[in-house]
This record gives structure tokens, sequence and C-alpha cells, in this order.
């Protein structure tokens, strides 16, 4: 169980910065839309973005850590356990993406930290 | 509401919904994949043969659509916003084990799974967008065009 908790805690982490390096390149972008050509000219755009490849890599580090750890753990627990990088994101939302966090948004974190201690349990 | 609010509703809930079932149905497919080989290591060969299996490939393709419908999301939703909408996609994971794969999934699973369910879509009912001018957009589409 131990090892199933490593590979959660890198999951988390490499996740929390995948997450936040990818949300910071796609706001800095705006809205990517679908019709006509604007798919093809965003998609040109976003692949010069230096941080949205370095989000990849995190996320290819999430990826790879899930993968292992389903052949150890029920996708069951593994899916929810990874759930822990929602309260860290909020609050990395919070400072570096310059997200206005209200009292709802902190409430629906401090469920999701109960919800992941349960898990622990 | 006005036109482009919901312009940007309706294209946040189809997304929103891309975003859900690719994910729940990526997770699904690996689980499948990887519990055919319960010898995965990091090892090139093992990567490469592990990755050209069929429910892995499904699931790689899936969460491939998941990453980029997500990416979309993210270019006019907050991180702290995006999370919460997409948590469904957790009852459903739990949902998938027991259903597919007869995992055993006690009270406590199902009561954390819920709880964070619940403060996901707390968090999902305040406003998608707090940044608006925070961030120089280098692309600004124009007002009203297609979703």
């Amino acid at each position: 169980m131990i090892r199933a908790w490593l590979f959660v805690g890198i999951i988390v982490c490499s996740t929390v910065l995948g997450d936040v390096l990818q949300a910071l390149e796609m706001k800095r972008h705006g809205e990517v839309r679908f019709s006509g050509g604007r798919l093809a000219r965003a998609a040109r755009e976003l692949v010069r973005r230096r941080y949205l490849f370095l989000a990849i890599f995190f996320m290819a580090v999430s990826f790879f850590a899930f993968m292992k750890l389903l052949t150890i753990a029920d996708l069951s627990f593994a899916v929810p356990a990874t759930a822990g990088s929602f309260v860290l994101e909020t609050i990395l939302a919070r400072l570096v993406l310059g997200e206005r966090i209200n009292v709802r948004r902190w409430a629906g974190a401090g469920l999701v930290a109960f919800g992941v201690a349960l898990l622990a349990a | 509401m006005s036109d482009e609010q919901q312009r940007i509703g309706l294209k946040t809930r189809i997304l929103t919904l891309v975003v859900v079932l690719s994910n729940v149905f990526g997770n699904s497919a690996l689980n499948a994949g990887m519990r055919q080989r319960p010898n995965f290591t990091f090892t090139p060969l093992s990567v490469v043969a592990t990755i050209f299996t069929p429910w892995v490939g499904i699931g790689i393709l899936l969460l491939i659509l998941w990453l980029l419908s997500r990416m979309a999301l993210l270019s006019w939703a907050d991180l702290s916003y995006v999370l919460p909408v997409t948590s469904i996609g957790y009852v459903l994971s739990a949902v998938s084990g027991r259903i597919f794969f007869a995992e055993h999934v006690t009270w406590q699973r199902w009561m954390g799974t819920l709880l964070i369910s619940a403060g996901m879509m707390l968090v999902g009912s305040t406003k998608p967008n707090t940044t608006e001018e925070r961030y120089d957009r280098e692309h600004v589409p124009a007002i009203g065009g297609g979703a």
C-alpha cells in the first residue's frame, strides 16, 4: 500500500505542475474556436508555446506513473486518490494564475480534501 | 443572459461532456489493458509493447482526446472551475470499476468519491472565468463568431 501511495504522490505533483502550466498558456492564448480555419490557426500558435511542452512532459510523467499504479491498485482507488491534486491546484490557481477563489470554491476544495482522507482510511 | 454568454455556456457544456466521457472510458480501457500486463516495467521494450496492446492503445487515444478537449476548455474557463465541472468522472470511474471489473468498492471509498464530487460541483456553481482582465490576449477572437 505504501508503494501505491508513493505513486499517488508522483502523480499528484506532476499533475499539479502540468495543469497549472497548461492553464497558464491556454489563458495567455485566449478562447479556442472550432469554426473555419480557427482551430488550425490555434494549433499553429499553441505549438510555439514552451510551457505547454513542459506541461505535456509533466502530464506524461503523471500518465506513466498512473499506468504503473493501475498494476498495483484498483481503478476505484487510483482515480479518486489522485484527486488530491485538486486542493493544491486550487491554491496555485489563486497564487500563480490569479484566479479569484471565493468561499464556495474554497469550501469545495475542503470537501475534496475530506474525500481524499476517507479514501486513505 | 446575452447571446455571447449563452454561446459560451453551451460550448462549455458540450466540451465538458467530451472531457468527462473521454476520461472515464480512457481510464477504463487503460485499466483493462494494464490488467493483462501485470509485469509492466519502465524499460523501453516493455513500454512500447504495452502501448501497442489493443486496450491500452484505445485508452491512450481516448486520453489524447481528453487532453486536447481539456486544453480547449482551459482556454476560456478557470482551472479552478474546470476541475470541479469534470468531477462527475470520479463517480463514473468508481461505477465503472464496480461494473466492468467487479472491483470491491468499500463504503469509505464510495463516501470519499461522493464528497470529492460534491466539493467539485460546489466549486462548479461559481463563475467560470475570473481572470478576463488579467491576461493580455495575443489572440482575441471576434465576438459573435461560431462556437
